[in-house]
């Protein structure tokens, strides 16, 4: 039996009516859209959200490139990568470089973006202030009246227990001097790469039903105090595959004696150092 | 009208669909003026507080706001933006429940801080200065700095709430039945409290109570409810002492045979 799918799997409203939300989405810097999402042959907490955002933007001249935890090769990003290529026949890369369109789990590629590329998150809870407020409307409330005392209070939380701001991931940002958002369960390191982005960031939240959008070259601030600024992580050694001192590393553990290593998460750029040298 | 009403309510009215709640209140409040809201449950006055705090919407009448500038504010028609502002700047709001006025699940700190915070304050270390000084005057040992409201007595817990909202200096603090829920001892050391920082202050308070010895306490004038309407209002040692009105005298012969 041959089985027949429409151009990137989501029928053309469908993806007309993500569009639009898109649109409205980049027109608002990081406000929140919601979108009726769609069921989709995978369950929530796979990036439903961000494989809706990827099928509605993606033409037959794209090239597109997956990763999860910044490798281009686990089990999600492989099977993302081969759902798109199944049922739009697009080329597909590893190569930050050659992509025109990333979808990302948790991490924004070391090698610099440029223009004219386009990043989809994939995004677990789309509202940074739900930890401390459980009620939507309450939230958008917030929202509306730029009411942000609230996430400082978690900052300041951070701080009051662990001596530091000790949130690491999906660390809250202030998009264009006017909305909170959510950057994704990306590592705090990866924030700075948001701020004047050359390249269009799309996040999906699946479950949750709601897009965001940051445009290319817009300001994006992570919140601090005076007194605690934001501060990214860094690594007393440098990668052990390809020596790089400026990637984001994973810590490997080598032995049943404890033996640690420390290598590059973004897997493309680790592997075109190593064969560059 | 006095020239300095810092709150002035016209035939203010708020009614459930089941024609209950507060109708056609007239009330005018006045810088540093301890003002009582008493009567028998379910009289109004809780939704007559929250109507005049914001929190409700009223169906007719005028609700006006002086701030410290001397500026009026029209908080029915006015926009939403400016009476947040307004909330957050120049009122407080203390609730009978400790879980309706303070975040309980992160530090006594961090409670005191919000409203600095969201006035855009961002410095942590002077935050902590100001949260452990506002422990001090609310007579909570500034070791609890870190803590959980959870682990707070009832009584701290009110006074925690002062704090909270008294930290940005308001010029008014809206409180339904704040000592509701604490044993007498602790709650003559809260009416204490209260009333020093009235005096130091200058701050105006609109409390609900049925309690008519709070109100004999604390309040330079009362205002009786019965039925969602004002049936008295004065001096409260002219109402307590000399009640006019057929109910008000009910509720004050109650108290002195109980
Ligand atoms: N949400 C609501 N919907 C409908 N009726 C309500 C609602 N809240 C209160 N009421 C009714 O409105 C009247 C006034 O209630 P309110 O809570 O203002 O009284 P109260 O004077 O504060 O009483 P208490 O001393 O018991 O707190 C009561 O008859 C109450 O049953
Ligand atoms: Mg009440």
């Amino acid at each position: 039996m041959k089985i027949e799918f429409n151009f990137a799997f989501l029928d053309e409203n469908t993806k007309r009516m993500i569009r639009r939300g898109l649109l409205k989405a980049v027109a608002i810097p990081g406000y929140q859209v919601p979108f009726g999402s769609r069921e989709m042959p995978l369950p929530y907490g796979w990036g439903t959200g961000g494989i809706q955002v990827t099928a509605s933007v993606i033409g037959r001249d794209d090239c597109l490139k997956v990763i999860d935890q910044g490798a281009d090769d686990t089990t999600n990003a492989v099977n993302i990568r081969s759902f798109f290529q199944k049922v739009t026949g697009v080329a597909t890369t590893t190569s930050t470089a050659r992509a025109s369109l990333i979808q990302t789990r948790h991490r924004i590629p070391e090698t610099p973006l440029r223009p004219g590329q386009i990043m989809v998150f994939q995004v677990p809870e789309p509202e940074p202030l739900r930890t401390l407020e459980a009620s939507e409307q309450e939230t958008r409330t917030l929202h509306a009246y730029q009411d942000y005392g609230l996430m400082h209070v978690k900052l300041y939380e951070d701080i009051a227990r662990h001596g530091h701001i000790a949130t690491s991931y999906d660390y809250p940002v202030m998009v264009n001097g006017r909305y909170l958002a959510s950057p994704s369960p990306i590592p705090k390191f990866d924030n700075p790469k948001l701020h004047h982005s050359p390249a269009l960031l799309l996040f999906g939240a699946g479950r949750e039903k709601r897009l965001h959008a940051i445009p290319p070259w817009t300001r994006v601030e992570s919140l601090a105090f005076d007194d605690h600024p934001f501060e990214v992580q860094g690594w007393e050694a440098p990668c052990s595959l390809c020596g790089s001192r400026d990637s984001y590393l994973d810590e490997i553990v080598t032995d049943n004696a404890g033996s640690r290593l420390y290598v590059c998460s973004d897997t493309d750029y680790c592997t075109s150092r190593r064969e560059e040298a | 009208m006095r020239s300095d009403t810092i709150l002035e309510v016209r035939q203010l009215s708020h009614l459930y669909a089941n024609g209950q709640g507060c109708r056609q209140i007239d009330l005018d409040l006045y810088p540093g003026e301890v003002l009582c809201l008493v009567g028998e449950s379910g009289s109004g006055k809780s939704t007559l507080l929250d109507t005049l705090a914001g929190r409700r919407v009223p169906q007719s009448g005028s609700l006006r706001f002086r701030d410290r500038q001397g500026t009026f504010h029209d908080l029915i028609h006015g926009d939403t933006a400016t009476r947040r502002q307004l909330a957050r700047r120049e009122w407080g709001h203390v609730f009978q429940n400790p879980r309706d006025g303070l975040r309980m699940n992160v530090s006594a700190g961090a409670n005191i801080s919000e409203r600095l915070m969201a006035l855009g304050q961002r410095h942590y270390g002077h935050l902590r200065a100001q949260a452990r000084d506002w422990l001090e005057r609310v007579e909570i040992d500034p070791a609890r700095l870190d803590d959980l409201p959870a682990s707070f007595s009832g009584g701290m817990q009110q006074r925690l709430q002062i704090a909270r909202n008294l930290v940005t200096a308001p010029s008014l603090v809206f409180m339904d039945e704040p000592t509701g829920g604490l044993d007498v001892s602790v709650q003559a050391r809260f009416l204490d409290l209260v009333r020093r920082l009235v005096h130091e202050h200058g701050l105006a308070i609109l409390m609900v109570t049925h309690d008519l010895g709070v109100a004999r306490l604390l309040a330079h004038r009362t205002v009786v409810m019965q039925h969602g309407r004002i049936v008295e209002s004065g001096l409260t040692d002219q109402i307590l002492d000399d009640p006019q009105h057929a109910y008000t005298q009910l509720l004050v012969s109650s108290i002195v045979q109980a």
